[in-house]
């Protein structure tokens, strides 16, 4: 075990520094990943130390240069594309739906995608409407992606080269609360999978299933609830498509209770299809009805005080699990 | 009309069952007459009535166990009229337990479809399964689960009940846990002890137990809980409850009196306002509270209102205990056994005296150390002057 101080951003940084330094056919391409060092300097410096071969400014065309990094991934290479937030991922769709997802299955296997894509998400920055939406539940829809939803600072490090090795495409969502994350890098690179659901906090009360942005909140929720007398198991989905069955499965079955936080709109959302699968998986061995904690069903709201109001908070979640939580008689 | 309700016996109490009704329909109560007895997981105790009036009826059958709030029966208050013919018969056990300021249901998402179905009582699908194998009559079961329904736990304590044999003592033990438990959590703790000379008490207690019958003869122990009274009345930070974030101190002094019980398991329940009553009284008092502590017959005021605990070991022969706080009261004094030790008395002569260790163990959101040695010091100063006790 290391233990090393590290930010979030940081980790990123040297996951991708490591992918450029071990593998020569990966580079990153996407919008102000270069001089300007990536819109949440994620990418600061490796322009300076890869040269502009591989750390590649792009125009403002999420298509074009999401479809060019199919291209490349077609052509051997390794690409790492970064598009500035989920919000403008919507330009690149069609390639990443249609082309990225599809084509190895229209190929009857003979063409793989192996691309990376790596994109902003969530909302809490005061970005208003355009910037803030978390829409990762639309690509946990399709069949043909892989989406990981890195959460701490080790899978912030480690999931980037396993996602390198996979022969189709994956998509990495990194909440944009969580760049300024601090915190001791412990994990080593070989307790890192992109398969599996984790427990983050040990409970035998209820589950509090969650991941990205709002694993840190939930995490809050469930120190409150513990002050209170009720031990609240804190599951980190981790990988959003293919969803961890076995993970949910099994937590729910200890706690018997079950509250969904999901940034996302509750509607159709990815916390709608987690309580549909509680409900396949453990009807019956549900003893209170499971809940959702979603963000209000409206663009998300610039002033500071709205947008609060509008997002799973801390105490939102704690009371969310009050309600259903057991009651020790 | 008013409806009588279950009381809250503590804290950490949230159900008792009904084990036996002193009252019918009919009978006329007063304030502070004893109206049922209902059996907790500390044991049983009569429960008083806080209004006069008239019973109108009962709500809730013998061994029926019910959450704190829930009406056990309706009494007329003089003057009013009788109601029509209530039915007597308890209440249904659906719509029982449940009282809805403890437990908010979620609000649905989506408006419940109307519908023509008879409604089916509410079950959680975990409970139902558990009831199915252990044989449970869903009917038969209190719920206390979210919008009312019967839990996995409601049916296995329905169950567990049916059964004969079960064992009280381990249902103390839990409570016991839980509450030290929580009071180790959430309670930051500081300790302080002091040794304090007992010849002027012991003597002063001699001279005047050699005059008096067996019966009558003050024990050490409630000149103890007198000290830690009156000295309490100018610390009102020892006194009272850490409750909702807040420390709430309380104007009247309630002494809790650690008592460890035959079967097994502690009790502290309450002297009220032992500052106020000679010492005569007061040993009276604390005679019948520990008859009925042992025989399982405290009233309910007495497990709630304890506002400061004092516990000794004196009999089992240790000199200093280190007490645990009993939440969500905010200190606990302890006193050792009586022991023979080496004195300096003030002139310089060392003399063999009788000496008592006497500690504090204090919450540090509340107090600090220098006041605590404050409280200790007043304690001690006061037992050198039992004249004055």
């Amino acid at each position: 075990m290391t233990a090393a101080k590290a930010t979030y951003r940081g980790a990123l940084r040297e996951a991708l520094r490591e992918a450029l330094l071990a593998d020569p056919r990966v580079f990153l391409m996407g919008e102000d990943v270069g001089r300007y060092g990536g819109s949440y300097a994620v990418s600061m410096g490796l322009l300076e130390e890869f040269g502009p071969e591989r750390i590649r400014d792009t125009p403002l065309s999420e298509s074009a240069f999401v479809g060019a990094g199919i291209g490349a991934a077609l052509g051997g290479m390794r690409p790492i594309v970064e598009i500035m937030t989920v919000n403008f991922s919507l330009l690149a769709l069609d390639q990443i739906v249609n082309t990225a997802a599809a084509l190895r299955h229209m190929s009857g296997g003979q063409f793989h995608v192996p691309l990376v894509i790596r994109m902003a998400t969530g909302a809490g920055r005061q970005l208003a409407a355009q910037h803030s939406h978390s829409l990762e539940a639309w690509y946990a829809h399709v069949p043909g992606l892989r989406v990981l939803a890195p959460a701490t600072l080790q899978d912030a490090r480690y999931m980037l080269p396993q996602a390198l090795r996979r022969e189709d495409p994956v998509l990495i969502f990194e909440h944009a609360q969580l760049y300024n994350m601090e915190g001791e890098l412990t994990a080593e690179a070989a307790e890192i999978d992109i398969r599996s659901a984790a427990v983050r906090r040990p409970g035998r009360d209820l589950s509090l299933i969650t991941y990205g942005g709002s694993l840190p909140k939930t995490l809050r929720a469930a120190e409150m609830l513990a002050s209170e007398g009720i031990e609240a198991e804190v599951l980190d989905l981790r990988v959003l498509r293919p969803l961890d069955d076995r993970a949910l499965a099994e937590s729910v079955r200890r706690t018997r209770r079950a509250v969904v936080v999901d940034e996302g709109w509750r509607s159709g959302s990815l916390a709608a299809e987690l309580m549909a699968r509680i409900v396949e998986l453990a009807f019956y061995e549900l003893d209170a009805p499971p809940v959702r904690v979603c963000t209000q069903e409206l663009p998300i709201p610039y002033p500071k005080h709205l947008e609060d109001a509008a997002l799973p908070q801390a105490e939102t979640i704690a009371a969310a699990a009050r309600a259903i939580a057991k009651r020790h008689v | 009309m008013s409806e009588f309700r279950m009381p809250s016996l503590g804290a950490d109490m949230d159900k008792a069952t009904l084990v036996q009704w002193l009252v019918k329909p009919g009978d006329t109560v007063a304030r502070g007459d004893l109206v049922a007895a209902v059996e907790t997981d500390k044991g049983v105790f009569d429960i008083e009535i806080f209004e006069s009036g008239t019973i109108e009826a009962l709500k809730v059958g013998l061994d029926e166990t019910v959450l704190v709030g829930t009406v056990l029966a309706i009494v007329r208050g003089a003057g009013e009229p009788a109601a029509a013919a209530v039915p007597e018969a308890p209440a249904a056990p659906a719509a029982s337990p449940l009282p809805a300021a403890t437990l908010p249901p979620p609000a649905p998402a989506i408006a419940p479809v109307p519908t023509t179905l008879q409604p089916r009582a509410k079950v959680t699908p975990a409970g139902r399964k558990r009831a199915l194998e252990l044989g449970v009559s869903l009917d038969k079961v209190s719920a206390t689960g979210a919008d009312g329904a019967v839990t996995l736990a409601d049916v296995e304590r329905a169950a567990a009940q049916a059964r004969p044999g079960r064992t009280p003592g381990a249902d103390m033990r839990s409570v016991i846990a839980a509450s030290m438990s929580r009071s180790k959590r959430e309670i930051p703790h500081y300790y302080l002890g002091t040794t304090v000379d007992m010849k002027p008490a012991i003597d002063w207690l001699a001279a005047r137990n050699r005059e008096r019958p067996i019966t009558e003869r003050l024990l050490l122990g409630v000149l103890l809980v007198k000290a830690v009274a009156l000295a309490l009345r100018d610390m009102p930070e020892f006194n009272g409850w850490w409750t909702e974030g807040a420390f709430r101190p309380s104007d009247r002094i309630h002494v809790g009196v650690a008592v460890s019980l035959r079967r097994g398991g502690l009790i502290a329940p309450a002297l009220h306002d032992p500052g106020g009553m000679d010492l005569d009284t007061l040993m009276r008092a604390f005679n019948d509270l520990m008859a009925r502590a042992r025989g399982g017959h405290l009233r309910a005021s007495e497990i709630a209102d304890a506002t400061i605990t004092v516990t000794s070991l004196g009999e089992r022969g240790v000199e200093s205990i280190y007490p645990i706080i009993h939440p969500p009261q905010v200190a606990i004094v302890g006193f050792g056994s009586t022991v023979t030790r080496p004195w300096v008395a003030p002139e310089g002569a060392i003399e063999a005296r009788p000496c008592v260790h006497a500690s504090l163990a204090a919450d540090h959101r509340v107090s600090d150390g220098h006041r605590g040695a404050l409280f200790l010091a007043a304690i001690a100063g006061l037992l050198q002057q039992p004249e004055h006790l």
